[in-house]
């Protein structure tokens, strides 16, 4: 409680790096976690998990996963809970692939129309949560109700697909590379490199070396709070030495998924709102003391609806990603996916309470939950022993954060 | 009379502060006695300590009781012994029965299964003695304040209670429920039990209590016997408030313009309650450069007041006229009241105030985003320049402005919420109780700011129970009780005793 005076500029500034290095050692401790694991993995299944096809794979198969845990951190910061965006996930794609198959709408617009399909169901319980004031526990659990069976209802047990190659290619395509114009083409018998691949992994390791090196040169020439300069090289070096380590394996598989692309572009878009957007600090504002906000100035309702929208149109895009890479729509898609979206949040360091989390933290906590699944099912384990794991993992999780954040 | 009760040389010590000094407190078997003083004098912090909320070690002194010294060390070991006490702020379970309540936590049961039909006939029975006509299943939700405090009572005779203490009784009820209360306080000494009664209406107690003791400043200052000497208003409230003011306050020059805001017949009405009015018609004007304060005791309805002109944070069915610079201005959202330029610092930091999860530049920015972005993306560097800005003007101790604002001292989170005020670039600012738990030195800058928020030409209404700050700080003072306002004054002509009088001539005591 007790503030000393601070008198000594160098005083404040080991201050601001101590307080640094305490305010984010859960972020790098999370990352540091995600780095052992892979390792752990990498050596029991014997160097299956880095295999190039498993990589490939292993995006694709927590993309959705991903895509929905960025709507779910803003409704969580936000102080609420979606539990039926696994529901909006079964609906999407059943109406989707009933259009496409059945009244052979052709899939541009259909894409379209399941996005705001998605913010509409969204916007349906937002209502409810922000101006009817019904906990959102209740409200989306009636929807996790509601969706799943009428999911039920309209496919009748049925699969239904497939789907046109454009649609697919959402989940299942890669982006062109060189070879598909016919230069750098590998020769006969040997395995395809595709170049372009690793050369726009090289580019984003560039680009983010280049952006932060920019903002954190101008923050401490400004003489702002900077992350300590070591800590700074450090974190950097792990990411680009990643983005080009993934790039290079993904290269010697099909190349660069589409999925992927779709993911990183919403990773940047939700890591700039969350940041740098009034928007975004409003939400924060209000998970962690609503009346405060409200008293600020902050339209509390209309924001908390905003993120029930959010969170519908994301769901819909998983329902898309979940519909292509299966190639039908079945009854049982994105069933209990809430679940692993919401572990994703807070094994990400995300505050059951609200107020507190990161997009980087939920895109590592989700990728850390794929991993596990990933690798214990290279290894044999059977599919109920990994929840159990699943299931320790999070409670471990959170319990450190607790403890953690009891010690001050 | 034989003492029941002696609390000897009673200190209590709060972090920075002396709650209590060498209070002594002595109360007979068979009266009521009555505790008067201002807010914050340690009434309610003496009771506290008889009762066990703070345990036997955490003050000096000794309680005798019954004739043999007493440490209690929880609220239980009081109670066992039959001291009960009533807060202000009754502790009933709403959604339960007036049984369940009565019996709370001290069932009639047999191997852990409440015996009903006995809870039933013994809540019927205590039900009577006070005088008080439900059925013992009657929720106490559906139940009136003053009904709710007969339970309570009910309640404390459940316990077989043998000194009962009431904090503020009759605060929240009308006047047929006060004098039924006051009654069966009265009925209640006829039977043996000894009260004691915390209160500010001092016509209540000339008719019930026997002895007054008046508490200022944490120390008793008498106790008056009300049959040896007639109890006189001037002598009592001279007790509560007189007290030396020194230069604590910042000098000022004022300097008052145009007229600035005002409202007009302001009414407001309960929100729970549709159809009671808490603010009765309310007329309240500040010029530029001015400083208003607004007296009252707590319940006056001052803080309900200031948050329904805040774009209707309080009540509902808000009627009356805002005006600012001589034009009518919408204030019916607290978007729309920051708009038209006025800004509210709660009394309640801590929930109210501040987002104890961010840290002092999101703080500072929240009611003002617009000002540090452009087109709804922040440009971090004009916000950590903002944020420095004032962490420096308000001279804000604390490692920087990335620090949350959870590890901040009281006055040191009141400037950051002062901050945030500042930096929406208001016209107009309600202070809420400012200075609450704030030490004497930051208490002294948050003055200065005020001083120099008028020089700039605002207009400043501070909202405080501190009298002496008041009368230290304002130009001008309105008087605030049950709802309206009472009394207007000039701060140079006021004194503690003239608010105090005004506030007092409403329960209607001859002087």
């Amino acid at each position: 409680m007790s503030q000393t005076n601070v008198a000594a500029p160098g005083a404040e500034a080991s201050a601001a790096h101590a307080s640094f290095w305490k305010n984010n050692l859960r972020d790098y401790g999370l990352l540091v976690s995600l780095l052992l694991i892979m390792g752990f993995f990498e050596i029991v299944t014997n160097g299956v998990l880095l295999d190039p096809v498993n990589i490939t794979n292993l995006i694709l198969q927590n993309s959705y996963i991903v895509v929905m845990a960025l709507g779910m951190l803003l409704v969580i910061v936000g102080g609420n809970i979606d539990l039926s965006v696994g529901s909006i996930v079964g609906f999407v794609g059943a109406i989707s692939a009933s259009l496409m198959v059945y009244e052979k709408v052709p899939y541009p617009p259909v894409i379209v129309l399941a996005l705001i399909l998605g913010g509409v169901i969204g916007a349906a319980q937002g209502y409810f949560v922000a101006y009817s004031k019904i906990p959102s526990f209740i409200v989306t659990l009636a929807g996790m109700l509601i969706f799943r069976g009428l999911t039920g209802n309209m496919l009748l047990g049925q699969f239904v697909g497939p789907f046109a190659k454009g649609f697919q290619a959402i989940s299942a395509g890669f982006i062109p590379d060189f070879s598909d114009f016919g230069i750098l083409k590998a020769a006969d018998g040997q395995d395809q490199f595709f170049t372009l691949t690793l050369l726009i992994g090289v580019a984003g390791a560039i680009l983010l070396i280049y952006a932060s090196t920019r903002r954190w040169m101008r923050d401490h020439a400004q003489s702002m709070e900077t992350e300590p300069f070591p800590l700074f090289v450090g974190k950097n070096a792990i990411f680009a030495i990643l983005i080009v380590g993934f790039s290079y394996l993904l290269a010697w598989n099909k190349g660069l998924p589409n999925v992927l692309v779709i993911m990183a572009a919403l990773i940047l878009l939700y890591t700039f709102v969350t940041t740098r957007t009034t928007v975004g600090r409003r939400v924060y504002a209000m998970g962690g003391n609503r009346l405060a906000a409200q008293l600020s100035g902050v339209r509390v309702e209309r924001l908390t609806f905003l993120t029930f929208v959010n969170m519908g149109v994301l769901a819909g895009l998983a329902g898309l990603i979940v519909a292509a890479r299966l190639n039908s729509a079945t009854p049982s898609a994105g069933q209990s996916f809430e679940l692993d979206v919401i572990a994703a949040c807070f094994i990400g360091g995300v505050s059951a309470s609200g107020g507190v989390g990161k997009v980087m933290g939920v895109v590592i906590g989700a990728f850390f939950m794929g991993v596990m699944n990933n690798g214990m099912s290279i290894l044999g384990i059977g599919i109920f022993w990994q929840q159990v794991v699943k299931g320790v993992v999070l409670l471990a999780a959170v319990y450190v954060d607790v403890y953690q954040k009891s010690k001050g | 009379m034989t003492a029941i009760l002696e609390m000897r040389d009673i200190s209590k010590s709060f972090p920075g502060v002396k709650a209590l000094k060498n209070v002594n407190l002595s109360v007979s078997e068979g009266e009521i006695h009555a505790i008067c003083g201002e807010n914050g004098a340690g009434k309610s912090t003496l009771m506290k300590v008889l009762s066990g909320v703070y345990p036997y070690g955490s003050y000096e002194g000794q309680i005798v009781f019954q004739g043999q010294e007493r440490r209690f060390s929880r609220i239980v070991d009081s109670e066992h012994l039959g001291i009960i006490i009533i807060h202000q702020e009754l502790a009933l379970v709403p959604l339960l029965s007036i049984a369940e309540n009565i019996f709370l936590g001290n069932e009639p049961a047999r191997m852990g299964v409440i015996d009903w039909g006995e809870a039933f006939r013994r809540t019927r029975e205590l039900l009577a003695k006070v005088g008080l006509k439900e059925t013992p299943n009657a929720l106490i939700t559906n139940l009136g304040i003053g009904k709710q405090q007969l339970v309570e009572i009910a309640k404390a005779l459940a316990k077989k209670v043998k000194l009962l203490i009431l904090d503020e009784p009759t605060a929240s009820l009308n006047e047929t429920d006060s004098d039924a209360l006051l009654k069966l306080l009265v009925e209640f000494k006829g039977q043996g039990i000894t009260s004691i009664i915390i209160s500010h209406k001092l016509n209540e107690l000339a008719k019930v209590a026997d002895k007054i003791t008046v508490i200022r400043d944490g120390a008793t200052v008498e106790t008056i016997d009300c049959h040896v000497e007639k109890i006189s208003e001037g002598r009592i409230i001279k007790s509560m408030v007189g007290r030396e003011m020194s230069d604590r306050y910042p000098p000022r020059t004022p300097n008052i313009g145009a007229p600035l805001f005002e409202i007009r017949s302001w009414k407001v009405e309960h929100p729970q309650h549709a159809g009671r009015e808490v603010i009765k018609g309310v007329d309240m004007n500040v010029r530029r450069g001015e400083v208003v304060g607004i007296a009252g005791l707590m319940g006056a309805g001052r803080t309900e007041l200031a948050m329904s002109v805040f774009g209707r944070a309080y009540g509902r069915n808000v009627q009356g006229q805002a005006i600012m610079d001589g034009r009518p201005v919408d204030v019916s959202t607290i978007q729309k009241a920051v708009a038209a330029g006025i800004a509210y610092v709660t009394e309640d930091r801590k929930s109210l105030g501040l987002v104890l999860s961010e840290d002092i530049k999101n703080n500072v920015t929240l009611a003002n985003l617009p000002g540090i972005a452009w087109r709804g993306v922040i440009d971090n560097h004009r916000e950590q320049k903002v944020a420095r800005q004032y962490r420096e003007l308000l001279k804000i101790r604390s490692s920087g402005i990335f620090q949350k604002t959870v590890n901040l001292s009281g006055g040191n989170q009141q400037k950051v919420v002062l901050s945030k005020w500042l930096f929406a670039q208001p016209q107009v600012l309600i202070l809420d109780e400012p200075t609450r738990g704030i030490d004497v030195g930051a208490k002294y800058e948050i003055y200065s700011i005020v001083n120099d928020l008028a020089a700039a030409g605002k207009g400043v209404i501070v909202i405080s129970s501190e009298m002496p700050e008041l009368l230290g700080i304002c130009d001008r003072i309105y008087v605030m009780n049950e709802g309206r306002f009472v009394d207007e004054m000039p701060a140079k002509d006021a004194t503690q005793e003239k608010i105090m009088a005004s506030i007092m001539k409403q329960y209607g005591v001859a002087a």
